[in-house]
């Protein structure tokens, strides 16, 4: 990372005051006038839109292997997403994803 | 008759609504404590300071945008980059907002900005349900529950990103912090593929990310996500057309 301390303030300081300000909209300077229906629906997209794109190349060539392919971490992977889409549970999710990995890392380590 | 009645008969109704509010928020402790640890470790393995990484559980209180924050951060991308796939994860509290205006519209202008520094995916979730479910709610009861459901979870947010940070150079690299990142992300988008809209989605931000991973970081994510949330709204819009 090749930020000076000032840029890294900064950054922490917009995504604070932004996201404030998201959080403030309607509730602080909107009020009750509807936003059109298709900017409210493109906005419940964004979080499936954003994630698995920054999380994909992640797992395909993770950066601990200098982007050589690891079938752990893509097992470990498949494990999170499974068992997240199956419970519905964000921390069932994480479980499985970890368990999985260091599961995998510690046999790899004995074998 | 007994002093307990009349104790309780003493309590006004705003703070039996805030502790109602403390209770229900409870459970979520569960979720916070082990996310912010992990933000903590992250954040200072990445390089940043002990301040720092306070700062960003201070300051956004957004579980999401500050793993995104950082993984971009990771990459070098530019500033700019790094603060628009930050709030783009957030945007999603543009409607959270939206949604808390018939019932909390009336409160005073600094109870809402404090609800609103307060709102995230928790506190949105838990209070809306109540009010839903008890609808002669007075906005002073409404305001003193919201805030009950952050009061558990908020300090929780905050020490625990303290925890991970002090202890996050302790962290031997055998323990794959690297790939941490990644299932805390894939475990909170599971989840939410909960229509073929939202698949399609995630199926399109997956393509297209991957198909353009050679442009300059974050560049190529931001056309995945356009694509991706553009591709969502179709598709819903083409279901609910089918199914009528």
């Amino acid at each position: 990372m090749n930020y000076s301390a000032a840029e890294i303030w900064l950054i922490i300081a917009i995504i604070g005051v932004g996201t404030f300000l998201i959080r403030f909209s309607f509730l602080g300077l909107i009020g009750d006038r509807p936003l059109p229906s298709f900017v409210l629906r493109l906005l419940r997209f964004t979080p499936v839109a954003v994630l698995p794109g920054m999380v994909a190349p992640l797992v395909l060539w993770p950066t601990a292997t200098e982007g050589v392919t690891d079938p752990l971490r893509l097992l470990a992977a498949l494990a999170t997403v499974a068992v997240g889409v199956w419970t519905r549970n964000v921390l069932w999710a994480i479980v499985a994803g970890a368990v999985t990995l260091y599961a995998g890392l510690g046999l790899t380590a004995l074998l | 008759m007994t002093t307990s009645t009349l104790k309780t008969s003493d309590e006004t109704p705003a703070k039996s609504a805030y502790w109602a509010g403390c209770r229900d928020g409870l459970p979520f402790i569960l979720m916070a404590a082990p996310f912010a640890t992990v933000f903590g470790v992250i954040a200072t393995d990445a390089g940043l300071t002990l301040a720092q990484a306070m700062g960003f559980s201070v300051l956004v209180i957004a579980g999401a945008a500050q793993f995104a924050a950082i993984q971009m951060m990771l990459e070098n991308a530019s500033i700019a980059l790094v603060l628009l796939a930050a709030l783009a994860v957030n945007l999603r509290m543009v409607m959270y907002s939206a949604a808390l205006v018939p019932y909390l519209g009336a409160a005073s202008l600094w109870q809402r900005a404090f609800v609103a520094y307060l709102n995230f995916d928790q506190t949105y979730i838990v209070s809306v349900a109540r009010y839903e479910k008890r609808p002669d709610m007075t906005v002073a009861d409404r305001v003193a529950y919201f805030f009950g459901v952050a009061t558990p979870i908020v300090p929780f947010w905050v020490s625990m990103t303290l925890v991970g940070a002090l202890a996050g150079s302790a962290v031997p690299e055998a323990w794959a912090l690297d790939f941490i990142m990644p299932i805390m992300f894939l475990a909170m988008v599971a989840p939410m593929l909960k229509s073929i809209a939202h698949v399609a989605a995630a199926a399109v931000s997956i393509v297209v990310a991957l198909s353009l991973v050679d442009l300059p970081s974050g560049t190529g994510l931001l056309i995945a996500a356009g694509a991706a949330m553009l591709t969502g709204a179709c598709v819903e819009i083409w279901m609910e057309r089918r199914a009528r």
